[in-house]
């Protein structure tokens, strides 16, 4: 069979593109003028010195070397991993909280229709304004606000800011996934004389996968980012955030160091997105409309 | 006529509503102005600090507006050779399909060593990437949902490739390219103010919040903050214009 | 007719006299209130199904045919009149679960297997376990579908999907079975055959059954009487009694008392006066 020629091509080709990209920016290094090109005083084409564009393989031998002078020093990869693995910690947090209050109030929604009217507006204006924006001041609140026995710490901060941005998502997906079965169906359950509750449970949860798991999609990479710019607006150690900044900020010297944790937040983010395409394929039996339409 | 009353007022009457409520809850629990100023306070620092907001969300709005259109133009002449050359098509799938996964505002403090720190380049070439992603998806999407029927008409007339794309592919695409702008246009804004957190000039929407909220200026920086939304509506309404204009042009 | 595949459930009803009828209406209207003003669907419609009866109700569309059945099945409420399953309102008898109902459309939930699917009425209603395995393989076999109890419903055809629709009406031995165009997207192969089972399994089970359809054929195969309806208001015009006895089979179709059957039907929709013929129609214009 030609099966097997067929999945490698794509695979190839993908590769062929990455491969392009560094090619690209080697290219470029190579022949490109030293202070780049700038037409009518706008910098158009970046420059190509060492300092501007480090060589892709120095970028990869940083990333191996310690990252202080320090003796006994982390490596580089390994102080982001660890970092990237923080913010993850605190995207997740974020994205679960997120996540439960899309939903209950996508379910409000259905079942009160003057609660979408009121709503559904705001919604769709919320998706189109920078509410990132706030991540300052949800900042501000760190070490000061008291909640109860709580003291309000700054991760918790980052934690909102990832939260309210995977929320609208999933508001969005949700309601349309709970309002999605067909009207036979939801003429079946009333002949049926299910229950509201039961009628969730067994035909609008199930019907809502295939909205909620792009409506997931989204919701992660929003998490993430608004993990990374919290912290990068916190200045809270520990997340991959802080350290893109610190790592650029001794750019002049050490230039090919301040990549390392920009491939960690784009590991990051691939990280989490191949987490949510795993949980699609174990939910596959709920997608099986989604696979033949 | 009542339901469109009830559709029309139930909205309002949540935003009046959440509008005052804040405004009680914020004066009566006395609450403190980093977790909240009262809007009445927000709305006397825009009314005192006008010019000086009108200058950073000319700023912030030209990063979103150049970033916007190049990315934009990219994005379609890039989908429109993908959609005829496979091979490129299937090169540029995993870049982009990465992209939309990855915070690419990160890349703003290497921009910054790429361009020179003093630069508006970095934060554009930041907008310009995070609008590509959509519109290319968007816009490939489109020029691959030609109908069967089109297709096998097309080619009963003997139709030049040429032909087939200006008659069919192309009118056929344009709805989802706005579809992608509408969301690249709400993009726009937001990366060109979370761009500015991470460093490089300071005359921007983004780093005013930033600064203000650092110097416990806190209705200043809700002043701000109301401007970025303006502005993100501004960006939103006008491609939402846009839209109707094209699509009228080519139901009539 | 017997085949080696009948199974008759234990607590199938079988066709009584005396008693309530499964379905009685009387003096229903219904009204739709729409964009454009008020469409009266039905007017003024009287209807008495005994139990064990099958009776179609046909007409063209906008006729209120399928308006009537959502009405007995209470997924929606009459302006005026009422309507009465086995001697209680229409709301007690669907809490009451003294039907079973069938759409056009399979209606099959795509993430259940053909059993699960089944089995879901039971399940919701709270049956056990094995109560609900026997229950689904006894269906399984009644429609000729036990091999693909583990099979999901977008792996089936139009017409066995349309099978197990009807293997989950019957999972709770209703005494009324409602059915609206259930062979309404199939081929007309498909249609001829489905048709020839549902003759047996509600022969089977003695379930009165109120069918919409809008082929004369159709009604005339499948019923004991044919309720003619016609548009703009919808009401009742027509009854066809048909009465080809019960050994319905693939021969039937090529009988002359179907003919009769057919033609009676035909002219009756069209406001003819019915010649006379084996059926006899009435006209209650």
């Amino acid at each position: 069979m030609a099966v097997g020629s067929v999945r490698w091509r794509p695979v190839a080709l993908g590769a062929a593109g990455v491969l392009g990209l560094v090619v690209l920016w080697e290219g470029y290094k190579a022949l490109g003028p030293a202070e780049g090109v700038t037409v009518a005083g706008q910098a158009v084409l970046p420059r190509t010195t060492d300092l501007g564009m480090p060589h892709v393989w120095d970028m990869i031998g940083r990333a191996l070397e310690p990252a202080t002078s320090i003796e006994g020093a982390a490596p580089v990869w390994l102080a982001v991993v660890q970092a990237a693995l923080v913010t993850l910690g605190t995207a997740t947090a974020g994205l679960l909280l997120g996540t439960v209050v899309g939903i209950l109030l996508a379910l409000l929604m259905q079942r009160f229709v003057v609660a979408e009217w009121a709503v559904q507006p705001w919604l769709i204006l919320s998706q189109t304004v920078p509410l990132i924006a706030l991540a300052p001041l949800v900042v501000s609140w760190g070490g000061r606000l008291q909640l109860g026995p709580v003291q309000w710490e700054t991760w918790m901060s980052v934690g909102v800011i990832a939260s309210y941005l995977a929320f609208f998502p999933m508001a969005v997906g949700a309601l349309r996934g709970l309002k999605s079965p067909e009207a036979a169906h939801t003429d079946l359950f009333r002949t049926y004389a299910t229950s509201w509750w039961t009628t969730l449970l067994r035909l609008r949860l199930p019907a809502a996968v295939p909205y909620l798991l792009p409506a997931l999609r989204l919701a992660t990479a929003a998490a993430i980012l608004g993990a990374v710019v919290a912290e990068v607006s916190t200045g809270h150690k520990g997340g991959i955030g802080r350290l893109i900044i610190e790592y650029a900020q001794s750019g002049s010297a050490d230039p090919a160091k301040a990549w390392a944790p920009i491939a960690g937040a784009v590991l990051l983010g691939l990280f989490a997105a191949g987490l949510v395409y795993l949980l699609g394929l174990a939910l596959g039996r709920y997608r099986r409309q989604e696979e033949t339409a | 006529m009542r339901g469109t009353a009830v559709r029309v007022g139930a909205p309002l009457l949540l935003g009046v509503l959440a509008l005052a409520g804040w405004e009680v809850l914020v004066r009566g629990a006395a609450l403190p102005a980093y977790l909240l100023p009262p809007p009445t306070e927000i709305l006397g620092q825009i009314r005192a600090i006008w010019d000086g907001l009108v200058d950073a969300t000319r700023a912030t709005g030209t990063n979103a507006l150049v970033g916007l259109v190049v990315g934009a133009l990219l994005a379609v002449v890039t989908a429109a050779v993908a959609a005829r050359v496979t091979w490129l098509d299937q090169m540029v799938a995993p870049l982009v399909a990465a992209a939309a996964v990855v915070p690419i505002v990160a890349l703003a403090p290497v921009l910054s060593n790429m361009f020179g720190a003093t630069s508006e380049t970095p934060r554009r070439v930041i907008v310009a990437l995070v609008v590509f992603v959509p519109v290319f998806l968007n816009t490939l999407r489109g020029l691959r949902q030609v109908s069967p029927v089109h297709r096998d008409l097309m080619r009963s007339y003997a139709a030049t490739p040429w032909q087939v794309t200006r008659t069919v592919t192309l009118p056929g695409a344009v709805p989802f390219i706005f579809t992608g702008l509408n969301i690249a246009s709400s993009l726009a804004v937001i990366s060109a103010v979370v761009a500015e957190y991470f460093g490089g000039l300071q005359n921007g929407l983004g780093s005013r919040i930033a600064s203000a909220a650092a110097q416990s200026g806190y209705a200043r920086a809700w002043a701000y903050v109301a401007a970025s939304i303006a502005l993100g509506l501004l960006f939103y309404g006008f491609t939402l214009l846009l839209e109707r204009a094209a699509t009228r042009r080519h139901t009539g | 007719m017997t085949q080696d595949r009948l199974t008759v459930p234990a607590t199938a009803t079988t066709p009584t006299s005396g008693g309530d009828p499964a379905v009685r209406v009387a003096g229903v209207d219904k009204v739709f209130t729409g964009r454009r003003g008020q469409v009266e669907a039905l007017h003024q419609v009287d209807l008495v199904v005994d139990p064990g009866e099958f009776v179609s109700l046909i007409g063209p569309s906008g006729c209120g045919k399928s308006t009537l059945l959502r009405l007995v099945a209470d997924l929606d409420s009459p302006t005026a009149g009422t309507i009465e399953v086995f001697g209680k309102s229409a709301r007690r008898a669907r809490l009451d679960q003294d039907y079973g109902i069938a759409f056009q459309s399979a209606g099959l939930l795509p993430w259940r297997s053909v059993a699960d699917n089944v089995e879901l009425p039971l399940r919701l209603h709270g049956a056990d376990g094995a109560t609900r395995r026997g229950r689904v393989a006894e269906l399984l076999e009644m429609v000729g579908l036990s091999e693909f109890a583990g099979s999901f419903p977008d792996q089936l055809s139009g017409g066995m999907q349309q099978r197990v629709a009807i293997a989950r009406s019957l999972a709770e031995n209703p005494r009324l079975l409602l059915m609206d165009e259930p062979f309404g997207a199939l081929d007309e192969m498909t249609r001829e055959r489905m048709q020839s089972e549902l003759v047996r399994i509600t022969s089977e089970t003695g379930a009165a059954v109120v069918f919409v359809t809008h082929s004369i054929p159709e009604a005339v195969f499948l019923s004991h009487r044919v309720v003619v309806m016609t548009p703009r208001p919808g009401r009742i015009t027509g009854e066809v009694d048909v009465r080809l006895g019960d050994q319905r089979d693939e021969d039937l179709r090529e009988d002359e008392r179907f003919f009769a059957a057919v033609t009676a039907v035909r002219e009756a929709l069209h406001g003819r006066p019915t010649p006379a013929s084996g059926a006899h129609g009435r006209d209650l214009r």
